[in-house]
């Protein structure tokens, strides 16, 4: 089920002062690392790089204003599959 | 001969189910218009008069989405999902159902026919 609008889009706040001292505060822009992939990116968050924990490392994410109203874990995939075992060993 | 948005509606048909022929047009969209257009639902596609045509071709090209326009769309709506590499688009490009459905069986549909694996043995029987 989606969202209630009333309560607007969800963002760790944290994690939000962080990117708006970033926006007004002028400073140097750097990767902002993040645990929280449940936050939503929000239009604050266009132009920077997050790098998104994926349980394992972080990924890094450039956020584009395509991206806005996506969850931030949208874009770190926890799992990796990389294919079915080409040959079993058979057992008798 | 009724021809809307490109597409031959079948002339035997109600009015109603005959719009549903239309990419973008349901049962729900069909009897909007209809009702807009002041057409009862169940008059067949070939009494409707040129004047009833036009009030429907009017209200469909003015108010609804359909065909070309509609797939296009989808077809966008599809490569923005692509483009930003989230999780949705990742099951786009993989062909693996994107609304988190299992894939342990089933989900044919989006991974088509089967493709037996060579060596996959059943469970030995005892």
């Amino acid at each position: 089920m989606a969202r209630s609008v009333k309560k607007g889009p969800y963002v760790d706040h944290k994690l939000e002062r962080k990117v708006l001292k970033i926006n007004d505060g002028g400073a140097k822009k750097a990767v902002i690392k993040t645990w929280s992939r449940r936050s939503t990116v929000t239009p604050d968050f266009v132009g920077h790089t997050f790098a998104v924990h994926n349980g394992n490392k972080f990924i890094p994410v450039y956020v584009t204003e395509f991206m806005v109203g996506h969850k931030l874990g949208e874009f770190a995939p926890t799992r990796n599959f990389r294919g079915h075992s080409s040959k079993k060993v058979e057992t008798t | 001969m009724a021809r809307i948005a490109g597409i031959d509606l079948p002339r035997t048909k109600r009015g109603v189910i005959g719009l549903t022929y239309i990419f973008g047009i349901g049962r729900s969209t069909a009897s909007y218009i209809l009702g807009k257009a002041g057409i009862d639902q169940n008059k067949k596609v070939n009494e409707w008069t040129d004047d009833e045509l036009n009030a429907i071709r009017n209200i469909i090209t003015n108010e609804i989405k359909v065909e070309g326009a509609l797939r296009s769309e989808v077809q966008m709506n599809i490569k923005r999902l692509l483009d930003i590499s989230c999780y949705r688009g990742i099951r786009h490009r993989k062909g693996l159902p994107v609304r988190g459905q299992r894939t342990r069986t089933n989900s044919r549909t989006r991974k088509g026919k089967r493709k037996t694996v060579a060596g996959k043995k059943k469970a030995p029987k005892k």
